[in-house]
């Protein structure tokens, strides 16, 4: 199944109100290495699909999200839990070190 | 090495060759291994396939391409034609190899074992980072190596480039389009970026320069707010307010993977016995930006990763002889050594 695309105003329902942690994908369609992870991210979703729920978010068109994060590099990967912003990675990484980064939330 | 988890498939082929890296070197290197009908198979990097092109715009220099091609499309390019011709693309990473030896071997990060007998290693380059200690933290909170993928957020904003080379001046200009102002920051008084980036950059109202002068620090706590300069001649230092520093003062050869089994040069890229790619191991050739320190061009990449796939070509026919024609076959290694 393919991520799902939030947006600004989905934004607080999707991912402030989720009753599961969620990683957002903040990325650009003009940013090479957002190409590079999102599938990545996107077999993350489908793997750890009982842990966390994967969404993305087009910079582009949603600016005011990212601009509430202070979000100035993509792609970023921040998860949330319980409202909170919980992790931030910035940067392509392969699947292994993301895994990594990610554990003490997928764990 | 994990050949525990190793994937069936590539597992127990024994291939006539494998290439590292998916730059201009590695797809050219592709193109050709898989035109002599040597069925390669690339390891593209999984964050990284397309190499340094990947994030770059405009490639205006590259042969045949008069109005300009961009990188990222013209990386896609390159990988099609080698897959049209039959190499088979992995993207994933090479995390271990064994070189030594008649087979080579080179595991994935998804732990598939490839083993083969010849290797062309075009790895590539990884950007330099300034080695200040807020440098890492403010990494994506202001301080970037992507003027492309991160530009966009500093719209109206004050932005800094440090470097004077080419990719300096190219992400000055491109970022000359969304900030208030672009300062390009460069420890000498002249530049080395080629005449037309130079030019360019000059013509640009957006652009001054600050000469002989490094950065000493970023501040900043959430996001950058500014770095302290020093000057390189007078030693003075001064504050420069900005919210945005993109870095490019140069690139480091990516030989973690073979550190220890082929000789690098005195500045740490692979050593090869130009003009030809062989290096210090037989079977093992090296292309593009991992070898290069003076061009360091796409074509230049590209050029190499072809004579690394004819010099492969070259090894495997000769030790194909061995079996057939003994004699013969000594006598083309050797030749093959020497060049």
């Amino acid at each position: 199944m393919p991520v799902a695309d939030i947006t600004d105003s989905s934004f607080d329902a999707d991912v402030l109100r989720s009753d599961r942690p969620v990683l957002v994908d903040f990325w650009a369609p003009w940013c090479g290495p957002c190409r590079q992870v999102s599938p990545i991210v996107e077999e993350i979703g489908a793997e750890y699909a009982d842990r966390i729920k994967v969404v993305k978010m087009n910079t582009d068109e949603n600016p005011r999200t990212a601009a509430a994060y202070g979000i100035t590099g993509i792609p970023t990967l921040n998860v949330y839990s319980g409202g909170e912003l919980v992790k931030s990675i910035v940067g392509a990484r392969p699947k292994p070190a993301l895994l990594k980064e990610l554990a003490d939330v997928i764990a | 090495m994990s050949e525990g988890h190793a994937v069936p498939t590539a597992d127990g082929d024994i291939r006539e060759v494998v290439v590292i890296g998916s730059g201009p070197a590695g797809y050219t290197a592709a193109i050709y291994a898989a035109r002599a009908r040597l069925a390669p198979v690339v390891l593209e990097g999984s964050v990284t396939s397309g190499g340094a092109l990947m994030n770059t715009t405009e490639v205006e220099n590259y042969p045949g391409f008069p109005e300009g091609v961009l990188g990222p499309q013209l990386m896609e390019q390159m990988r099609a034609q080698a897959e049209r011709f039959g190499a088979e693309l992995v993207t994933d990473d090479a995390v271990t190899a064994r070189l030594r030896g008649d087979v080579k071997e080179v595991v994935t990060g998804g732990g598939t074992t490839h083993r083969a007998r010849s290797v062309i290693l075009a790895m590539g380059s990884a950007y330099r980072e300034l080695g200040l200690p807020d440098e890492k933290r403010l990494s994506g909170r202001g301080v970037s190596w992507c003027a492309t993928c991160d530009g966009f957020f500093f719209r109206d904003r004050d932005i800094a480039v440090v470097g004077g080379g080419d990719t300096a001046m190219e992400e000055a200009t491109f970022l000359s389009r969304f900030g208030r102002t672009v300062t390009v920051i460069h420890r000498r008084d002249a530049l080395r970026a080629s005449k037309v980036m130079q030019e360019r950059a000059f013509a640009d109202p957006k652009i001054s320069f600050r000469w002989n002068s490094e950065v000493v620090a970023v501040h900043g706590t959430d996001t950058v707010t500014g770095v302290r300069l020093r000057d390189t001649v007078t030693g003075v230092e001064s504050d420069l307010e900005l919210a945005g520093l993109f870095v490019a003062i140069g690139h480091d050869p990516r030989v973690d993977l073979v550190r220890g089994q082929v000789d690098l040069d005195a500045e740490g890229y692979i050593a090869v016995r130009a003009p030809s790619t062989q290096t210090s191991l037989p079977g093992v050739f090296a292309a593009g930006d991992v070898v290069d320190h003076s061009y360091r061009q796409a074509i230049t990449a590209a050029g190499t990763g072809c004579a690394a796939a004819l010099d492969a070509e070259r090894y495997l026919a000769a030790l194909d002889d061995v079996t057939q024609h003994p004699a013969v076959a000594a006598e083309a290694l050797a030749a093959a050594a020497a060049d």
